[in-house]
């Protein structure tokens, strides 16, 4: 145990419970442990209040607590270059962008590892719900155990040179027991609420924080045979299967979103929650990711989350050219997004990523998903 | 490891006697100042005292020093306390871009009541020059307050050349001394200075305490409303134990000015040296030719502040720079920014060290080869 002291372990906190149990699980380890809070969106008020202060100051109470050091960086620029204007672009192009797989991939694990190692970190933890099993030099991401909160949907995009370097001290835990050892320590953080939401908009309204960087263009509501159902407020506001926010009264069923056509401004509607237009039975993913490339087949079985949350379906996975993969269902799904990562699990193991690009069915590719 | 402390401009260490003292009055002085019996009249005379020795400390009269919580709050009594009293004489104040934050942020405020601000620029040598603000001067113009000693580059400014400039305009001439008072001799007579603040936590002394010169003859209207303590100029009972470690803080540094300046001035030598030596790649920030003892402002080029003052840190070395914005990630300076322009890479590149009582040869020479082990490893890294 006590070999840990010459371990560092550098862990990005957010000021929220579960970054502080898992420095809290380190320090009781034995580790080097050093506390970071990172400062990725300037969302300063008239007033020079931004809510970054709140956090860190939770964060520097908790390390107090703890009794390890604290420091702040700052990646607002690099969130700026490279989250925050691919999340613009994406809803620019009419899908629905990841901005979560995004920060992990560039900016967590990427620009914050970086920082890490030039303090003489040995590795890098975070609060994330996953595992890391290492063995025999493999190095593998394991879903954390609790089913609820399993993360690694937002971490497909890592490699295991990356994970070789990472530790998630809470991806053994229930969440429920990571409050219960917030309150057994007293932690200042103990009866914090969970932060919901993208990180730079948090509580904000959704609609109101894009239109700040977007200019809405109403047009349109149709059903796909062309009858006109209303007008929506600018196609980046809604996402494929979303019911809310229509408008569309009248008697039946309630009415969905099942498409888009960026073209002609048009935001395509139909009726019913199993609508069969908003069913697909397979997608084409790009910027795929393995996180061990090497054993991955040129065609395989396995299954496949295509959102957070939720339940794996079976898939078959074919390799094609240029980094894309047909993915192939067993059921057919609903409301398969474009701009959404598709996750890949062997089991327990996350064997990588990439984002959602075509969906098809009948071997056609359907244009009005986008 | 053996923590090293470069960071005597954020703060010093209490002076051991100062300690003594105040532990003394909080023991045995525990009278009100204002209390018509003996306990309030111990009080009273230990008060006097302080302030007889505070004032002849810059030249001035025991009338015109009113002690504050500190340098932040003397700032703000000068700017604001004579902008509201003399505002029909006037609409304009001159400041400098450069300034400590409890003087910009005042002014930014008055901006907001309807004052008039000119934020003087400077260049990379750091110095406000005095045909600047000649030229900025109006005849509306009723306050000039430019700092003695920049507190983030240590550049002493021509502060007597400004307050010659200033003669024969109505305008009172105010100047945040926090970093040159105890360092340097000040006699405001000398300088043509109207108001001047300090601190006593600067100088070995306690934090929460500090105090205001204004000139007799300077219209100053209050901030805090209550008793008349401090000749009405601000309200609320006396912190008497700070203000007798003030005193003693003071005295110490009348009795060994010169001892402690050239020990400062050495230990930043060294450090200096043992950088070169060393063989890394850095340039000092500001004119080196008017640089007070204690301060040096350092670029290491190819890195960036925040790592490399967490990297300090963690190898036991306390310095800092610009200062740090509420989240605790530094911005870059508004001081180097001034100087060089925002886009300058030594706005974020550079760090200051500060020296003093809490150095030795030994450990300025043992910080400087850590700082250089730092910076090897980080601009090796080509980040």
């Amino acid at each position: 145990m006590n070999e840990n002291k010459n371990t560092r372990v550098v862990i990005g906190m957010s000021g929220g419970v579960d970054s502080s149990v898992a420095a809290l699980l380190l320090k009781e380890q034995g580790y080097d442990v050093v506390g970071i809070f990172m400062k990725n969106w300037d969302d300063t008020d008239e007033f020079g209040v931004c809510t970054a202060t709140e956090d860190f100051d939770d964060v520097v109470r908790v390390c107090n607590q703890l009794d390890i050091p604290y420091y702040s960086v700052n990646f607002e620029k690099e969130y700026w270059d490279k989250v925050f204007t691919y999340f613009l672009d994406e809803y620019k192009a009419g899908r629905t962008p990841n901005p979560d797989v995004m920060c992990n991939k560039e900016i967590k694990f990427k620009a914050f590892l970086d920082h890490a190692v030039s303090l003489g970190a040995d590795y890098l933890a975070t609060g994330h719900y996953a595992q890391v099993r290492r063995d025999n030099g493999k190095v593998e991401l394991l879903r954390g155990v609790d089913e609820n909160k399993d993360q690694t949907y937002f971490l497909n995009q890592l490699s295991s040179d990356v994970l070789a370097k990472v530790m998630f001290p809470l991806g053994h835990l229930q969440k429920s027991k990571v409050r219960e050892i917030a309150l057994q320590h007293n932690l200042a953080t103990a009866t914090k609420k969970d932060s919901t939401g993208i990180c730079f908009i948090g509580e904000r309204n959704f609609k109101e924080f894009l239109s700040e960087y977007l200019p809405a263009q109403p047009g349109e509501m149709q059903t796909l045979t062309g009858e006109v159902m209303g007008t929506h407020d600018g196609l980046m506001y809604y996402t494929i299967g979303q019911r809310q926010g229509l408008g569309i009264g009248g008697p039946g069923e309630p009415w969905f979103v099942v498409g888009k056509n960026l073209e002609e401004n048009v935001l395509y509607v139909e009726q019913s929650y199993g609508n069969d237009y908003l069913y697909s039975d397979s997608l084409i993913a790009t910027d795929l990711n393995w996180i061990n490339p090497e054993e991955i087949k040129s065609s395989f079985s396995c299954t496949a989350k295509f959102r957070y949350r939720q339940k794996d379906s079976k898939v078959n996975v074919t390799i094609l050219e240029d980094g894309k993969v047909h993915v192939e269902f067993a059921e057919p799904q609903r409301a398969i997004t474009p701009g959404q990562a598709v996750v890949f699990y062997d089991g327990e193991v996350c064997l990588g990523g990439g984002t959602i690009d075509k969906v098809i069915k009948n071997e056609q590719h359907l244009d009005y998903v986008g | 490891m053996e923590a090293i402390y470069l960071d005597h401009a954020a703060t010093t260490p209490m002076d051991k006697k100062v300690a003594e003292v105040m532990t003394a009055i909080y023991q045995e002085t525990y009278g009100n100042p204002s209390s018509v019996h003996s306990q309030g009249r111990k009080a009273r005379k230990q008060l006097d005292e302080a302030r007889r020795l505070t004032a002849s400390s810059i030249g001035a009269n025991e009338k015109e020093i009113y002690f504050t919580s500190g340098g932040t709050e003397a700032d703000n009594l000068a700017l604001i306390g004579t902008a509201l009293a003399n505002r029909e004489k006037g609409n304009h104040i001159i400041t400098t871009a450069q300034e400590h934050h409890a003087v910009l942020h005042t002014a930014e405020y008055l901006e907001t009541l309807g004052f008039e601000i000119t934020y003087l620029p400077t260049d990379e040598s750091g110095r406000i020059s005095p045909e600047v603000v000649e030229a900025a001067l109006r005849e509306d113009t009723i306050l000039v307050s430019i700092m003695f000693v920049n507190n983030e580059t240590g550049v002493i400014q021509p502060i007597k050349e400004i307050g010659a400039v200033l003669q024969g305009h109505h305008t009172y001439f105010h100047t945040d001394a926090v970093q040159a008072y105890g360092l340097l001799e000040l006699d405001v007579d000398e300088l043509g200075i109207d108001l001047l603040t300090t601190s006593a936590h600067k100088i070995n002394g306690p934090k929460g305490i500090g105090f205001l010169y204004a000139r007799d003859s300077v219209m100053m209207q209050n901030l805090m409303f209550g008793g008349e303590q401090e000749r009405k100029r601000r309200a609320g009972t006396e912190n008497v134990a700070a203000i007798v470690g003030f005193k003693e803080a003071v005295q110490l540094n009348i009795d060994e000015r010169e001892a402690r300046n050239l020990a400062y001035e050495q230990y930043k030598a060294q450090f200096i040296e043992q950088l070169k030596s060393e063989g890394i790649d850095f340039s000092l920030n500001g004119d080196q030719e008017h640089a007070i003892s204690t301060i040096v402002n350092i670029s290491f080029p190819g890195t960036n502040v925040e790592q490399v003052l967490t990297n300090l840190d963690l190898e036991g070395i306390a310095a800092s720079s610009g200062s740090a914005c509420t989240a605790g990630s530094v911005e870059p300076s508004h001081v180097l920014s001034a100087m060089f322009g925002d886009d300058n890479p030594c706005t974020t590149n550079s760090i200051r060290f500060s020296f003093g009582s809490a150095n030795t040869e030994e450990n300025v020479i043992e910080a400087a080869k850590r700082v250089a082990k730092i910076i090897k490893r980080l601009t090796k890294q080509g980040k």
